[in-house]
């Protein structure tokens, strides 16, 4: 079955190619872009996994939402990028020397003795026919972790107040209403009634 | 054959192009962002064929949860980001010194 690894070598050199664009080129649109390319080919591979679900809930929820949400505000913000890539040349050589050994040491641990190879953890058996990776994921997430999954939602209703919040200002010079003022009005505030005794009139 | 180390190793790299990014553009608080989500995603491959190899789901809904939690942090840094523009009109980080003693 080399197809299996054609795709999975396919999708890693374009995830990693795509990875390595984002941290290298000037431009944040092109990188937001390139995030999305990233992200599509970690879904492919999971694919490959056979964890449908996440698969498409990645490409759902980080290309479609988060992504979106990446470039949107890098197109609304008026950045000049040319002092944001200062440093990028003397940064160099520090950031390759500790990926560099961090690589190593990752691989050395993952390679060593095989721990991690077909002996340890044998291929898994594809899944039989008529099997949802929804249904299964489902089943576990609403009975033994239900209470997390209602934490994520207070999560994520924080999230929204809190950006909302932050983001929410009031325009200088803007003429807006204040309903509540409106209806507090009282009828002295608005009209003066002037009490005077009728004078003859003028020049007759 | 595709074994438990390659999926590792892809996640493993990819962190590694992430922590390089951000020595690189330690300016630049979007891209800083975005080298946070690609960390982030090796984590959730880790995860993924952890599950995978193992045949346990656990991974998957834990996968599950760090994407939302990501979602959250995605929004609220991003609205960070905007209040700071509005404020400094620059978003780099070396002129955000005003905690300094």
């Amino acid at each position: 079955m080399p197809i299996y690894e054609i795709i999975f070598y396919t999708f890693s050199l374009v995830m990693l190619g795509a990875a390595v664009a984002v941290i290298t080129v000037r431009n944040p649109v092109y990188a937001a872009l390139c995030l999305v390319l990233t992200f599509f080919s970690a879904s492919a591979i999971w694919m490959l996994l056979e964890v449908e679900f996440l698969a498409i809930i990645l490409i759902l929820v980080y290309v479609g939402a988060v992504m979106v949400l990446f470039l949107f505000v890098v197109m609304m913000l008026d950045i000049n990028i040319e002092p944001l890539k200062a440093g990028f040349v003397r940064y160099l050589p520090a950031g390759l020397v500790v990926a560099g050994l961090m690589a190593a040491e990752f691989l050395l641990v993952i390679w060593s003795k095989g721990r991690f190879g077909q002996d340890g953890f044998p291929i898994p058996e594809p899944n039989p026919d008529g099997y949802s990776n929804t249904k299964a994921v489902g089943e576990v997430l609403f009975t033994q972790h239900v209470l997390a999954f209602e934490v994520a939602g207070v999560i994520l209703l924080v999230a929204i107040i809190a950006a909302v919040a932050l983001t929410l200002r009031q325009r200088t010079g803007s003429h807006r209403q204040n309903p509540a003022m409106q209806v507090r009005v009282t009828k002295d505030e608005r009209v003066r009634l002037v009490k005077m005794d009728a004078e003859p009139r003028q020049g007759s | 054959m595709l074994t438990l180390a390659h999926f590792l190793t892809l996640g493993a790299l990819l962190f590694c192009l992430s922590v390089t990014g951000i020595f690189l553009n330690r300016k630049n608080v979007i891209i800083l962002l975005m080298c946070i989500e690609l960390m982030l995603l090796s984590v959730n491959m880790n995860f993924v064929a952890f599950s995978r190899f193992l045949g346990n789901l656990d991974g998957q809904v834990f996968v599950f949860f760090i994407l939302t939690v990501a979602a959250a942090e995605a929004a609220i840094g991003l609205a960070i980001l905007v209040v700071l523009f509005r404020n400094r009109q620059t978003i780099n980080v070396a002129e955000l010194d005003d905690l300094k003693g």
